[in-house]
């Protein structure tokens, strides 16, 4: 049995591999965006944000929430330039 | 004009230089390379999609998206980019990572685009596509910038008219330094830039999640603030850690 997927015009080729090329490029942009080579830094800003959302749902102080947030966020950066240094001691491949 | 509108207008005015200052440096290659009417129609084209881009997206947001959500979203994608803008520019400022060279990125963009055919008249299609692509490209980070401080501090209009002042500002002083693009201290711009993102995006990621900040809109220049002398603590440890011989790829 022929796959209607495997029978295709081939007018509709261009068009459809221009989606893709135009979907991939965007998805590129937003993973370069916001991922790119410190994933650290995305994963840790949403569990801090997560963190201080659930201390603040459950009636923590204001105290708390609003010096555990810019702490959070300098703990963060604190890692991620700490995680670039050790990338950089380690040896090249190979070596 | 009250401290945080102040901020606002300084983060989004030094993003879009520090972005255009890049998107010159391609646009001024194409220019001398490929001739200048082309290069030229590449970046209007390119400024005018990034225009409709705001005037389309920033309203839809501003009347649809709930304020709470929009604050954590936008305060949430603020903290990641200028997150990583400053980690850059720390690790660029201790000279553990190569500064942004704009002269080796021009030689680069001029060596490339010499060894392709050029059209004797009318419009350049090469010089086009590549003025348009470095603009557009570029643009883009300061269209996330303007969208997200503008219009969850409900100054779209004001964070729009200061990206377009970068622009022009841009624009004025590379059409008088032309090629000495290498002289603006855009390391120390985007550090700058980048406080002032982490700091709104602590602030409206915060705000949206339920944190209450001592005095409103006043606790943005505190938090500014905190956050450059953490960062300048921050380049000092890691200078001290290069002495003792470590380097970033």
């Amino acid at each position: 049995m022929s796959k209607l997927s495997d029978v295709r015009r081939p007018t509709e080729r261009p068009d459809r591999s221009r989606i893709r090329r135009y979907g991939s490029a965007f998805g590129r942009f937003w993973w370069e965006f916001l991922v790119g080579d410190t994933p650290e830094l995305l994963v840790g800003a949403v569990l801090a944000v997560g963190v201080v959302a659930l201390l603040a749902h459950h009636g923590v102080g204001r105290a708390v929430t609003v010096t555990l947030m810019p702490v959070l966020v300098i703990a963060l950066l604190g890692a991620s330039v700490r995680r670039a240094q050790r990338a950089g001691r380690r040896p090249p491949p190979g070596a | 004009m009250n401290s945080a509108t102040f901020v606002l207008l300084a983060s989004v005015f030094l993003a879009s230089s520090v972005e255009m200052v890049e998107a010159l440096t391609i646009v001024v290659a194409v220019g001398v390379t490929r001739g200048w009417r082309s290069a030229l129609e590449g970046v209007a084209a390119a400024l005018v999609t990034l225009a409709a881009l705001v005037a389309a997206i920033g309203p839809a947001l501003v009347h649809y998206v709930p304020l709470s959500g929009l604050r954590i979203a936008v305060g949430g994608l603020l903290l990641v980019f200028g997150l990583q803008w400053l980690r850059k520019a720390v690790l660029r400022a201790a000279g553990l990572k190569d500064k942004h060279d704009e002269d080796a990125i021009f030689t680069e963009h001029v060596a490339e685009l010499s060894g392709r055919t050029t059209v004797s008249s009318g419009r350049d299609p090469t010089a086009f596509a590549v003025a348009f692509k470095g603009v557009f490209l570029e643009g883009l980070e300061v269209v996330v910038i303007v969208l997200t401080l503008g219009v969850t501090a409900h100054r779209l209009g004001l964070a729009a008219a200061a990206a377009g002042a970068a622009v022009v500002v841009v624009g004025i002083v590379g059409a008088v330094v032309s090629r000495q693009l290498a002289g603006v201290p855009e390391n120390a711009m985007k550090m700058a830039v980048a406080v002032m993102l982490v700091s709104f995006g602590t602030f409206w990621a915060g705000e949206g999640v339920g944190v209450r900040w001592p005095g409103s809109d006043l606790a943005i220049p505190v938090l500014v603030a905190v956050y450059a002398a953490v960062t300048l603590a921050t380049v000092t440890l890691a200078r001290r850690d290069r002495r003792a011989g470590v380097e970033v790829v």
